[in-house]
């Protein structure tokens, strides 16, 4: 069985962390190319070469690539899709926002988030924001899969594979990319990070929010929230983490005034060991905290950081 | 210009949910459900955008059980102007795949002839996150999924979008599919002459037959098992106690 992955980029740079997690994923169901498809992405490409287990980078750079419209990459991946029995990328917002489209340009039904592959036609995925994992099996002809990265570990580097530029396929021009707004930042990223520590409506205001941020500058961990830190104001949006946002597994997740709606439990009950800091004992979210502090956060934070 | 607005009926988002003993799902006898909290955002843009004059005309459509005309005259009550049913199924536990569902909206859109379909981005029940990207494939059409921002201009639409490193703003030409994030605007509740009113609103109930689409399954369920569970850990007294434990006892720090 052929697979092909589609790499994640970001502004044109390999995403190495969510590549590398998806392709170990992708290894267990066949022989596994790589598509680097962006603008001014060399290095994208022979860095996804590197990677270990790849056969081969398919290579496609063209200005329609740039921003990671699903209609142009979407017509790509169907144009490459008789050669492969699997077409697999990382559910970031970038997989999700293609796979589903190549599915449907396929006439085959998507299999979204997967957290375990069973067989080459039988995966594991969460429902009702993790209450219940379902298992199912694809009777389609091409499988089109997106794999939680946070489910696998990332592949090693240490290959050489050899890198092939295709052409651009038709670009159906429906849609055009007008601006970025990214922050820069020198902190891990949210998703491969070994520490995150999060903050909830606890923190009250995005001024407070720094407390959070300068805790996880002493540990060196990414920023989390939650969605109601998200909503009013405190933080931007791709820090969620949830059902709904980002799912992340880290060695050490500090929840921070977060209450612990399932909603926010979706997208990090998998990491190794939680820390809950809040004020109220009967808050749910000790219920899955290996180490529960019943403190006001004003006082806890600090101090903590002081201990460090 | 007309827009279509896709309603799911899911399990509301404050019930626990529980997987059923025999493994074949989770029971959703007697539980309370509600519209797919994404597409009230969904709806209440299309109200919007009704209200700022650029749209004249919603139609919200729903696909699954008898009952889901609860949710469509949710949509009425907020301000959708009609609705179609389509009823797929008997039994409150089968849930029409995102493929079958994208095949029975085309096949309303071809009938409708809207400019735009605004549906959620998520259902919280499969929680695929896959229906407006496959419609707007089958369509043809643009998309412009996890959006927190939607402009009209003229012939297209300017849509900011929640990507994973922040937020890009797309343009595209219409007619467009695009999927609702949470951050778009605050659903309305319906007022009680507002629910009065939407019962007297047009509802339209069709079958896939109606619209010869075949809506059988690609995936075959195997089993629905309970997550592993967490179980709590212990409270620590202060801060040197909690600092001790991660470096001696986790040996995380
Ligand atoms: C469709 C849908 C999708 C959703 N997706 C997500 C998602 O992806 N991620 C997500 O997080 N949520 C999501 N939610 C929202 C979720 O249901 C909760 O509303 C949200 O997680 C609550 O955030 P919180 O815990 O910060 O706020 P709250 O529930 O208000 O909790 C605040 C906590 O802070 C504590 N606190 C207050 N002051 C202090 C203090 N001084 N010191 C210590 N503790 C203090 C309180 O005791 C309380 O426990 C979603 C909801 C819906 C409907
Ligand atoms: N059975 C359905 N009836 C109406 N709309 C649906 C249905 N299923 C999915 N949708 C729409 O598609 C969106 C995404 O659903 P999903 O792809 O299942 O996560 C939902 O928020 C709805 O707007």
């Amino acid at each position: 069985m052929s697979v092909l992955l589609i790499a994640e980029l970001s502004g044109g740079a390999l995403a190495l962390d969510a590549t590398a997690k998806a392709l170990t994923g992708a290894k267990q169901l066949g022989d596994v190319t790589v598509l680097v498809a962006g603008e001014g992405t060399d290095d994208a490409a022979a860095e996804a070469a590197t990677l270990d287990g790849v056969s081969k980078v398919l290579h496609a750079d063209a200005a329609i690539y740039g921003h990671g419209l699903a209609e142009p990459l979407a017509a790509l991946v169907v144009s490459l899709a008789g050669d492969y029995s699997h077409i697999v990328a990382p559910a970031t917002a970038a997989g999700k926002n293609l796979a589903p489209r190549v599915a449907a340009l396929l006439d085959v039904m998507v299999i979204s988030d997967v957290t375990g592959v069973v067989d080459g036609d039988t995966f594991e995925r969460p429902i009702y924001a993790g209450n219940a994992i379902q298992t199912v099996k694809s009777a389609d002809a091409t499988k089109v899969v997106t794999l939680r990265t946070a489910n696998f570990d990332a592949a090693p580097t240490g290959g050489s594979a050899p890198v092939e530029t295709i052409a651009a396929a038709d670009d159906p021009a429906l849609s055009s990319f007008v601006e970025d707004k990214v922050q820069e930042s020198d902190r891990p990223e949210l998703t491969s990070a070994k520490i995150v520590v999060s903050g909830g409506r606890g923190v009250g205001s995005e001024e407070n929010f720094a407390l959070i941020e300068s805790l996880a500058d002493t540990l060196g961990a990414a920023v989390g929230a939650s969605r109601a830190a998200v909503d009013s104001g405190y933080a931007p949006n791709d820090w969620q983490v949830g059902q709904t946002g980002k799912v992340v597994a880290p060695e050490l997740y500090i929840a921070v005034g977060i209450s612990g709606a399932i909603q926010h439990l979706a997208g990090m009950k998998d990491s190794k060991v939680i820390v809950a800091i809040n004020k109220d004992e009967e808050a749910p979210i000790f219920q899955i905290a290996d180490y529960g502090l019943v403190a006001d956060l004003f006082d806890a934070v600090p101090a903590l950081k002081e201990a460090l | 210009m007309k827009v279509i607005v896709p309603v799911k009926r899911v399990i509301d988002y404050n019930v626990k949910v529980r997987v059923k003993a025999d493994g074949t799902g989770v029971d959703l006898a007697n539980v309370k459900m509600s519209m797919n909290p994404f597409d009230e955002i969904a709806v209440e843009e299309a109200i919007r955008l009704k209200e700022a004059g650029v749209v004249e005309e919603i139609v919200a459509v729903s696909i699954g059980v008898k009952q889901a005309q609860e949710t469509l005259r949710t949509a009425l009550a907020m301000g959708a102007d009609r609705a179609i049913l389509i009823v797929a199924t008997d039994d409150v536990h089968q849930d029409l795949e995102p493929l079958a569902v994208a095949k029975l909206l085309k096949a309303v859109v071809d009938e409708e002839a809207p400019q735009m379909v605004i549906c959620g981005k998520q259902a919280i029940d499969n929680d695929m996150n896959a229906t407006g990207q496959m419609l707007s494939a089958l369509l043809g059409w643009s998309q412009a999924t996890f959006a927190s921002e939607v402009k009209v201009e003229g012939d297209s639409a300017q849509v900011t979008r929640e990507v994973d490193g922040g937020l890009q703003t797309i343009s595209v030409k219409l007619p467009a599919v695009v999927s609702v994030d949470l951050r778009l605007n605050e659903p309305r509740y319906a007022s009680l002459p507002n629910i009065m009113k939407a019962k007297k609103k047009p509802l339209e109930e069709k079958t896939p037959a109606d619209y010869g689409v075949d809506v059988s399954p690609r995936l075959t369920v195997v089993s629905t098992a309970e997550p592993a569970t967490r179980s709590a850990g212990v409270k620590v007294a202060d801060v040197a106690e909690l600092v001790a434990k991660l470096k001696d006892e986790a040996g995380v720090l």
